[in-house]
């Protein structure tokens, strides 16, 4: 207890707001990636997951599910790649809950960082998980049998797409998170939403097999645009008859018009919420 | 001039058994540069209120003032000059000590390289050099509390926040944590820590608030609040209780109030104004009269005897679940 704690205060650096914020969202960040690097069992989950829904339904549905001009693992990739994105938001969820049940909310919050940071940090954590986990999904796909047949700027534009779309996700879970307060509430309460819009979709299923009213939800499903638009640009998509609605006539346009809605409404509320809470 | 000054405070949280008062009217004020303890028991509100002047969460009603900044209008502007360590370890369980205290001085803009050095030299302080490097989730509770505290010292604050800072500690952290907190008072820091030990208290205050039921029931220096209720109090324990009646006539001779009589009759205490003298002269009256004594001595008040004084009632540490539950409520 010799050492002497006591030095004059230092003061802040007279950075602008801007990379104020860039500097606390990166620090937010990294807190993110270190967890992801030493939660194996969140890893396992975000790799694992992804391997068993390809090979069980390539192998268990490819024969009973007739698509028209191509064939079920064609099909299927686009419907998984994004049932996986939308759960993977589930992370930014759980994590804020077990934040607000930690306390360390609190410490952030008694911080002088930007209001958002945390935040930001969460769901660009999401990101990167769900980054490896459609790496890894691409890859068992081509194991069994999936090719892309479309171009290269293509692809990338179908990945940036779903990824994208998860990370607008994230913020709706990360409100969910915040608003249960229970990890293991959350965990259970966004399956509800989630087993709901991923498979009342075009996901598994070409639409014109589901009965009414689902066909109608899942015609103006925001996943079912996503996985549309994902077979797409990966050049999955067969030649089965689009239904005629704008929003998988023009799936991309709806997916990124669903983005921005998304996080026009979700970043506000979630900032709100998050100068609310505090731990206990 | 008062660094933080905070009137007429009031929080109501909403649980299913009907509101809770948390805080009913507090006044508070803490002149730059002292240490002000809010002394209390569980459920008086002391997390309130330094949550409330941390700004974690709004008051219902009342005014508070941080060096000069109101919480209320600019909250980012009090957090750059406080440091805060709540009730509760708040860590990140999958970091290191090491980089829960980057981020920490990260956070607080301090920059890359002074936020590494601090967060070593903390480290070093709070003796914590071999667990360091090994994530939060491994350490005991004493060691995440010390994490937590450094956390708060990360940036040389202007105001520090102390929520029961030794609660979970062992004696030599405790030492340890004081002796932080006497040379940064030194260094010109106020800080303002709730605590449930009159000791502690005593130790680290400039003077104390004693709170129940979510108001102040008393101030003043530890000297000031200890005359009120008697300062030291003389303790005996009789080897027959027969001899209890002629033992509480000698205590009530010396005493500065009714001597207490233990449920078995054979412990009495009493409060005394001088302590030493008074102990000596009770022993030699209990001596001549014969009385046999299995112990003697002196004890310093504690929190219950300034509650049983003040409130007339004991400082009910049974209420210990209280707090919890009000914070369960906190949205």
């Amino acid at each position: 207890m010799t050492t002497t704690v006591e030095r004059p205060v230092l003061a802040p650096p007279n950075w602008n707001p801007l990379s104020l914020w860039f500097s606390d969202g990166w620090t937010t960040t990294k807190r993110n990636l270190i967890k992801i690097k030493r939660t194996p069992d969140m890893l396992v989950f975000a790799v694992i997951q992804p391997i068993m829904f390809v090979l069980l339904f390539s192998q268990v549905y490819a024969g009973a599910i007739a698509v028209q001009g191509t064939d079920y693992v064609q099909f299927l990739m686009a419907g998984i790649f994004a049932q996986t994105v939308v759960f993977g938001s589930t992370f930014s969820g759980s994590a804020m809950a077990q934040d607000l049940k930690d306390g360390i909310i609190d410490r952030f919050r008694s911080l002088p960082m930007s209001s958002s940071a945390v935040l930001v940090g969460r769901t660009n954590g999401d990101l990167v998980l769900n980054t490896i986990s459609m790496i890894i999904m691409m890859a068992t796909g081509f194991l069994v049998g999936w090719r892309v047949n479309s171009s290269m700027g293509e692809f990338f534009a179908g990945l940036a797409l779903l990824l994208l779309f998860s990370y607008a996700f994230s913020w709706v879970m990360a409100l969910l998170g915040m608003s249960v307060r229970s990890p293991e509430v959350i965990n259970n309460a966004s399956f509800i939403i989630l087993f709901p819009i991923t498979f009342i979709s075009n996901a598994f299923v070409p639409i014109e097999t589901l009965p009414e009213p689902l066909k109608t939800f899942a015609e103006y499903n925001p996943v079912s645009a996503l996985v549309q638009a994902a077979r797409e640009l990966f050049g999955n998509e067969g030649s089965a008859p689009v239904p005629d609605v704008w929003t998988l006539q023009n799936p991309v346009a709806t997916v990124l018009i669903g983005v921005v809605v998304l996080l026009v409404v979700f970043v506000p509320l979630c900032i709100r919420k998050f100068a609310q809470i505090s731990s206990r | 001039m008062a660094i933080i000054e905070a009137s007429g405070l009031t929080k109501t949280y909403k649980s299913k058994t009907g509101p809770v008062h948390a805080l009913s009217g507090l006044d508070l004020s803490v002149p730059a540069g002292t240490v002000k303890a809010i002394l209390g028991p569980n459920g008086a509100g002391k997390t309130t209120v330094v949550k409330i002047l941390t700004t974690l969460i709004r008051p219902d009603a009342g005014t508070a003032i941080v060096d000069g900044i109101n919480v209320l209008d600019d909250p980012k502007a009090v957090r750059s000059i406080i440091g805060v360590s709540g009730q509760y370890a708040a860590v990140d369980e999958n970091l290191t000590g090491f980089e829960n205290l980057e981020m920490v001085g990260r956070l607080y803009h301090l920059g890359g390289a002074a936020s590494r050095r601090r967060a070593q030299e903390l480290i070093d302080l709070f003796e914590l050099t071999a667990a360091g490097n090994r994530p939060v989730k491994g350490f005991s509770g004493g060691m995440r509390r010390r994490i937590d505290l450094a956390g708060a010292l990360v940036f040389n604050p202007k105001i520090l926040f102390l929520d029961e800072p030794t609660t979970g500690l062992d004696p030599r952290s405790r030492m340890a944590l004081w002796g932080v907190i006497n040379r940064l008072v030194d260094n010109g820091t106020t800080v303002l820590l709730t605590t449930q030990y009159l000791e502690e208290a005593d130790q680290l205050a400039d003077s104390i608030a004693v709170i129940d039921d979510g108001k102040v029931i008393a101030e003043g220096t530890s000297d000031e609040l200890k005359a009120q209720i008697g300062g030291h109090r003389v303790v005996i324990a009789l080897v027959d209780a027969a001899d209890g009646a002629a033992a509480r006539e000698v205590l009530a001779r010396y005493g500065a109030g009714e001597p207490q009589v233990s449920s078995d009759g054979r412990g009495l205490d009493v409060a005394v104004t001088d302590g030493p003298p008074a102990l000596q002269h009770v022993l030699a009256d209990l001596r001549s009269a014969g009385i046999e004594l299995h112990d003697a001595g002196m004890r310093r008040p504690t929190l219950d005897d300034v509650f049983l004084k003040l409130t007339g009632h004991k400082a009910d540490l049974a209420a210990d679940e209280n707090e919890d539950e009000k914070q369960e409520l906190v949205k």
